[in-house]
């Protein structure tokens, strides 16, 4: 008991690439009623398109979604999306803090560093949540909350529609769940 | 990934550098400078921070090299092009009222931005008399701006925030190519001053019109960003204009009575008091 509570956690990162955006959009229009946790998005975007996308989310999501400032402080119940063209890092006294660094697996946002800080963070107090993908980031950062005590989450594979980042996930790492986004929606409302 | 450092080596390779060489890297924000000093560790083939900190105290020259890999140094030219129209459309406007112009792009790392503003400022026939310093912690990058010579593979993204920007001509016509290199009109720079500054130090030296420093306080804690704005602050005449990056803010710095919010999106601030 406890380990499957969403009560037991104190945020929940979620990565995602081509094909992830449906799921997304899906999982944030039914959040549980009193989220009191943050969630943290790092979803692989074209880099100049600054707008658009968090809109996007928005229209549908129960909770505001933005994306944080630099040194912006993370609050319970709120959503937050990496911005395009920066790293966003989980810092310690649970603010956000951006990075310009070189591209890591020619991503920026890299979801292996925004799981690998909140991770660092959070300890066994994070679910990591990988969604569909068609690259391999995310399977380091993963790898790191498993170490760590926190919770991993994977995307079915028979599910997803590009498989690339759920199997990298789950080649890399023993993943607690492999969940539908049924599924994964029902874990967050249990 | 590399190995993972815990926050007291961290202090020691701090503390070294500080007192060898007098830079302070005490308030950079930890996330980031850990991740740097991992990355460290494995360029440089170090096999633990022990060997690290006795290379930097007995080697000046490897302490340049950390000093380039420490510090990030990702730039493009006209990034974020909303932010490079913005300064055409409603800044330098303003400010090209003056006789002469300055401006001060503090960290200029590898020189991107400051090929962009000389650009810009040609388009606008404002570079004539503009007058421009470009500082950054980092002797290695400065020659590095100074030579203006760029891969021509970084070449095509420059190309299209150029586009973005829309410039009145081609980002070719700036640059020629030779050898899979960009060599950028030497003439862009005739009227720039590269030099040598580490922002922590905090001494101002001028006055400005203009002055760009994105993507730098992101690597700053806040206890050095409102070091470094009130820097910035005392550094502008009253009614100039400062440039952070896109996501960045000085909402929380102490200085910010100082300023009012000249463009949210763009994230460009009004001095409007001394």
């Amino acid at each position: 008991m406890g380990r499957l509570e969403i009560n037991n956690y104190k945020a929940i990162v979620i990565g995602g690439s081509a094909g992830s955006f449906p799921v997304v959009t899906d999982i944030l229009a039914n959040l549980p009623k009193g989220l009191n946790i943050p969630i943290i998005l790092c979803l692989h975007r074209l880099k100049h398109i600054r707008h658009g996308f968090i809109e996007a989310l928005n229209l549908k999501s129960k909770y505001p979604v933005q994306e944080p400032e630099d040194k912006e402080r993370i609050h319970p119940g709120k959503i937050y999306l990496a911005p395009s063209n920066y790293h966003l890092y989980v810092e310690l006294g649970y603010t956000f803090a951006l990075s310009t660094d070189d591209m890591v697996n020619y991503s920026r946002p890299s979801i292996d560093l925004t799981f690998e800080t909140a991770s660092y963070v959070y300890k066994d107090k994070l679910i990591g949540i990988i969604l569909s993908g068609a690259n391999s980031d995310g399977a380091e950062g993963i790898k790191r909350i498993k170490e760590r005590g926190g919770l991993t989450i994977v995307q079915d594979p028979k599910e997803a529609s590009i498989t690339a980042m759920p199997d990298a996930a789950l080649k890399k790492t023993e993943i607690d769940l492999v969940l539908s986004t049924k599924e994964i929606i029902n874990f967050l409302n249990r | 990934m590399s190995e993972e450092i815990d926050i007291k080596s961290i202090r020691n390779i701090v503390a070294a550098v500080k007192d060898t060489y007098n830079f302070d890297f005490g308030n950079y924000a930890i996330t980031s400078f850990k991740r740097r000093i991992e990355r460290v560790l494995s360029v440089f083939n170090c096999k633990n921070v022990d060997e690290l900190i006795e290379k930097i105290k007995e080697d000046k020259i490897f302490f340049e090299s950390f000093l380039k890999e420490i510090t990030v140094n990702t730039t493009e030219m006209f990034r974020d092009p909303s932010f490079w129209r913005k300064l055409r459309e409603d800044v330098l406007p303003l400010i090209a009222t003056h006789q002469n112009i300055r401006i001060w792009h503090a960290a200029c790392s590898s020189g991107e931005e400051v090929y962009s503003m000389a650009i810009l400022l040609k388009e606008m026939d404002l570079l004539d008399r503009t007058q421009i310093i470009a500082t950054d912690i980092n002797q290695d990058v400065i020659s590095i701006a100074k030579k203006g010579i760029y891969a021509i593979r970084n070449m095509e993204l420059n190309q299209s925030n150029y586009e973005r920007f829309a410039g009145k001509g081609m980002l070719s016509d700036y640059f020629s190519e030779n050898d899979g290199f960009a060599c950028m009109d030497r003439s862009l720079i005739a009227n720039v001053n590269f030099r040598t500054h580490d922002l922590v130090l905090g001494s101002s030296f001028s006055k400005f019109d203009l002055i760009l420093c994105r993507n730098v306080l992101i690597y700053f804690n806040m206890t050095l960003q409102d070091r470094v704005v009130e820097l910035f602050s005392n550094s502008l005449f009253k009614n100039s204009f400062l440039a952070v990056g896109s996501k960045e803010t000085i909402a929380w710095c102490k200085s910010i009575d100082k300023f009012s919010t000249f463009s949210i999106e763009e994230k460009i601030y009004q001095k409007i008091k001394e």
